[in-house]
C-alpha cells in the first residue's frame, strides 16, 4: 500500500477530493483478501466444514452412536450409508459430522486460550522489557526444552485423560510460541517514536498498549495463531488417537482414525476418511493463514 | 515572521531572572554499556554530562552539535521520557517530578515534543484525526471535543481537515506528516515545544514551509521553543539564543547573533566554518574539523575538545574548563581555557 502510494507522488493534488478512499488498515486487509481467490476458496471450504459441524444434528442421517452390525465396514456409496459404515456399523457420514464438532472444538479452543494467555504474556514482556521480559520469556523457553507432542502426552498423563485435560495440555504447549511471536513484534513496535509520543502525551501504559501497540501487533499475532489451529487439530487428533484425549464412543476424527486403523485391510477407503478430514481442515487453516499474511503484511 | 530574528527580538528574549521558564541544572545521563559473560555494566556512555541552561519565556533556544553529542538525549530528559541520573529541571519555577514540584504528567501537558522521524512518530494504524485527538482524550477531554480540537489544529498547521482527518500516515507526504506531528504536539495546548530535529528529514522547500509554520504558530500560541538541530543555518534562522553541545557538555551559549558573528569556543568556530559557503570564491578547502568526535564511553580528560582542538595546550588535557561569562556580555558563556583569565593557557587573557 505504502509502495503504491509512493509510486504516484502528488496524487492528492490531481485526484479530486473524495476520490481517495482512506480505507485504514483492516479495510485494506479486507480489500487485499478479496483480491485473492485462492484464500477465499479455502476460507469458503472452512466455513462449509464449520457449518456442517454446527448443523450436524440436522444434517446427519443416522444416530452417531447406534451400532448396526450388518452394516459393518460397508463400502462408500451404499444407499443410506453414503460414506459407508465403521467397524461397528455406525454411519460414517454421521460420525464425521459429529466428529467435526469435537475435533474443531478441540482444535480451536486451545488456540484461542493460548492466544489470550501467550499473547498477553508476550505483549507484556515485549512492552515492559528488561527484567520482566527476561522472567516471562525464560519461563516460556523452558517449554521449548520438550518436544511438543511428548510434552502434551506428559501433561495429559499427569492430569489424567479426558477432553478437558487435553484442552489444558494443548493450551499449555501452544502458549509459548504465541508469546514469542507477540514479544518480538511488540519489541519492534515499542521502538517506534509514536509510542514515545504517546507517553509524552501523558498516556499510561495500559492506554498505550490498548490504542497504539495492539493495533500494530494484532495482525502478525493473528496470522501466526491461525497457522497454529492446524497444529492444534493434529495434536488433539493425535492424542485422541493415542488414547489420551477424547474417549470412545464419542465421535472424534482422531479417535475414529485410531479405531478404524485396525480395519484398514478390510476397507481402506472408509478408514482413510477421518484422516482426510483432518488433512483438509488443517490445510485450509494453513493456507488461510498464508493468505492472511499476504494481505496483512504491510511495511509501515 | 519570515525573515531572521531581529536584534531587538534577541535583546528582549534574553533570560532575566523572573522570566526563566525552564531552568536546567546539572542534568546528567549515563547509559550503561553491558557486556561480558555475566552481562554486567562494563562502562557508561556519557550521553549528557552535567549540563545547565535556562530557557526564557517566549524565546527559541537552539541546540546544535554533531551527531551523538547528546542533543536528543537532552530533549528526552526534558520530557522525562528517560530518567536523568542526576540534575533538576525547573518548569516555571517548579521542579519537575519532585514531591513539592510539578508532576511529570502535568509537565507533559505543558511541554510537548516533535520528533525527527515523521513516519515512525505516527501510528500507521490510526487516522490522522485520532492521532491528534489522542492526547486530549487521555487528559479527559470528551471525544467529540477532542476531535473538534484535532480538526481545528489540522487546519492551523495548514492541512484541510475535511480532506485529511480520515487519512492514514502512509497516505501523506513527509511535510504533511510533520505538520500532523506538530498538530499532535499542540493538541494539549502546551507552553513549551521541544523540536528534536523536527525539520531535518524534510527536503529544503518543505523544510522552509514547516519552519515558517513553526514561527507563525509560536506567535499565535505564545510558545517557547527548544529547537534541536544539526543544521546551523536553520538554527540561526529560528533561534534567539544558541547552545552548542560537544560530547554531552555545553561548550558555548549565547545570543544567536553573538554566537554566529563572534564565536569564542574553537569548536563553535570550527562548526560555523564547516558550513558550505554560498560564495564559490570563498570555498573551504581544508576541513575545519578532522576526524570523528571521540567515543563518549571514554571521553577525553580535561576539556573534551582538546583532542581535536588546534589551540590545545597541556592545561586543556588536565583541567576541565568551566562554562563562564567573559568580557562585558553577561549573556554569552563559553567553556574554554583561552577565554578564562589565569587558566594557565598561554592564549588566555591576563587576570584582571
Amino acid at each position: 500500500m505504502a509502495e503504491v502510494e509512493a509510486l504516484r507522488p502528488g496524487a492528492e493534488a490531481e485526484v479530486p477530493i473524495g476520490a481517495i478512499v482512506a480505507r485504514g488498515y483492516w479495510g485494506t486487509v479486507a480489500y487485499r483478501l478479496s483480491q485473492d481467490p485462492v484464500t477465499i476458496a479455502f476460507g469458503v471450504v472452512l466455513i462449509l466444514i464449520f457449518l456442517a459441524a454446527i448443523f450436524a444434528p440436522v444434517l446427519a442421517p443416522h444416530d452417531p452412536y447406534k451400532t448396526n452390525m450388518p452394516m459393518r465396514l460397508t463400502a462408500i456409496g451404499t444407499p443410506g450409508f453414503l460414506l459407508g459404515g465403521d467397524e461397528l456399523g455406525r454411519d460414517m457420514l454421521t460420525r464425521l459430522l459429529y466428529g467435526g464438532r469435537v475435533s474443531l472444538f478441540m482444535g480451536l479452543t486451545p488456540v484461542l486460550l493460548a492466544l489470550l494467555i501467550g499473547g498477553s504474556l508476550g505483549v507484556t514482556a515485549g512492552f515492559v522489557g528488561g527484567k520482566v521480559n527476561m522472567g516471562i520469556m525464560r519461563v516460556m523457553d523452558v517449554f521449548y526444552a520438550f518436544p511438543t507432542v511428548l510434552l502434551a502426552i506428559g501433561l495429559t498423563g499427569a492430569l489424567g485423560t479426558g477432553s478437558r485435560n487435553l484442552l489444558i495440555a494443548i493450551t499449555v504447549i501452544l502458549s509459548p510460541p504465541i508469546a514469542r511471536v507477540a514479544e518480538s513484534v511488540t519489541t519492534q513496535v515499542r521502538a517506534f517514536d509514536f509510542v514515545e509520543a504517546a507517553r509524552a502525551s501523558g498516556a499510561d501504559t495500559s492506554t498505550i498498549i490498548r490504542v497504539h501497540v495492539l493495533s500494530n501487533v494484532l495482525g502478525p499475532i493473528l496470522i501466526y495463531t491461525t497457522s497454529l489451529v492446524s497444529v492444534s487439530i493434529i495434536i488433539s487428533a493425535g492424542l485422541s488417537f493415542l488414547g489420551f484425549g477424547v474417549t470412545p464412543p464419542t465421535a472424534d476424527w482422531g479417535l475414529m482414525l485410531a479405531t478404524l486403523r485396525t480395519t484398514i485391510w478390510a476397507n481402506p477407503y472408509v478408514a482413510v476418511l477421518p484422516g482426510l478430514m483432518i488433512f483438509i481442515t488443517s490445510m485450509c487453516f494453513n493456507l488461510l493463514s498464508d493468505g492472511m499474511r499476504n494481505a496483512m503484511d504491510m511495511r509501515f | 515572521m519570515t525573515d531572521g530574528p531581529t536584534p531587538d527580538a534577541v535583546a528582549t528574549a534574553a533570560p532575566q531572572g523572573a522570566e526563566r521558564f525552564l531552568e536546567v541544572r546539572g542534568l546528567k545521563k549515563y547509559f550503561p554499556v553491558k557486556g561480558g559473560v555475566l552481562n554486567r555494566t562494563i562502562a557508561h556512555v556519557q550521553a549528557v554530562d552535567d549540563i545547565s541552561f535556562d530557557v526564557a519565556k517566549g524565546e527559541t533556544l537552539g541546540i546544535v552539535g554533531e551527531s551523538g553529542c547528546g542533543k536528543s538525549t537532552t530533549a528526552r530528559l526534558l520530557m522525562r521520557l528517560i530518567e536523568p541520573d542526576s540534575g533538576t529541571v525547573h518548569f516555571d519555577g517548579r521542579v519537575i517530578g519532585a514531591s513539592n514540584g510539578i508532576p511529570v504528567r502535568e509537565m507533559r501537558r505543558q511541554m510537548q515534543m516533535v520528533f525527527q522521524d515523521s513516519y515512525s512518530s505516527l501510528n500507521a494504524r490510526l487516522p490522522v484525526e485520532a492521532t491528534v485527538a489522542f492526547g486530549p482524550i487521555v487528559h479527559g477531554v470528551s471525544r467529540p471535543e477532542a476531535r473538534e480540537r484535532a480538526r481545528r489544529l489540522l487546519y492551523d498547521v495548514g492541512l484541510d481537515a475535511s480532506r485529511f482527518m480520515k487519512r492514514y500516515p502512509h497516505e501523506l507526504s513527509g511535510g504533511q506528516r510533520q505538520r500532523v506531528n506538530v498538530a499532535r504536539a499542540l493538541a494539549l495546548q502546551p507552553r513549551v515545544l521541544i523540536l528534536d530535529e523536527a525539520v531535518s528529514a524534510l527536503d529544503k522547500s518543505v523544510e522552509a514551509q514547516v519552519l515558517n509554520l513553526l514561527l507563525d504558530l509560536k506567535k499565535e500560541y505564545d510558545l517557547t521553543y527548544v529547537f534541536i538541530s544539526h543544521d546551523l543555518n536553520v538554527v540561526q534562522y529560528v533561534s534567539d539564543r544558541v547552545l552548542v553541545m560537544y560530547l554531552g557538555q555545553v561548550v558555548e551559549i549565547g545570543p544567536v547573533d553573538e554566537i554566529y558573528a563572534n564565536p569564542r569556543h574553537p569548536y563553535t568556530r570550527a562548526l560555523l566554518s564547516s558550513r558550505p559557503s554560498m560564495d564559490p570564491e570563498r570555498r573551504i578547502t581544508e576541513p575545519p574539523l578532522s576526524g570523528d568526535p571521540p567515543n563518549p564511553i571514554n571521553p577525553p580528560s580535561g576539556c573534551r575538545f582538546h583532542t581535536r582542538c588546534a589551540f590545545a595546550n597541556e592545561v586543556c588535557a588536565r583541567v576541565t574548563p568551566v562554562l563562564s561569562t567573559f568580557g562585558d556580555d553577561a549573556r554569552h558563556e563559553v567553556a574554554c581555557h583561552m577565554m578564562s583569565p589565569g587558566s594557565g593557557h598561554p592564549d588566555a587573557p591576563a587576570r584582571a
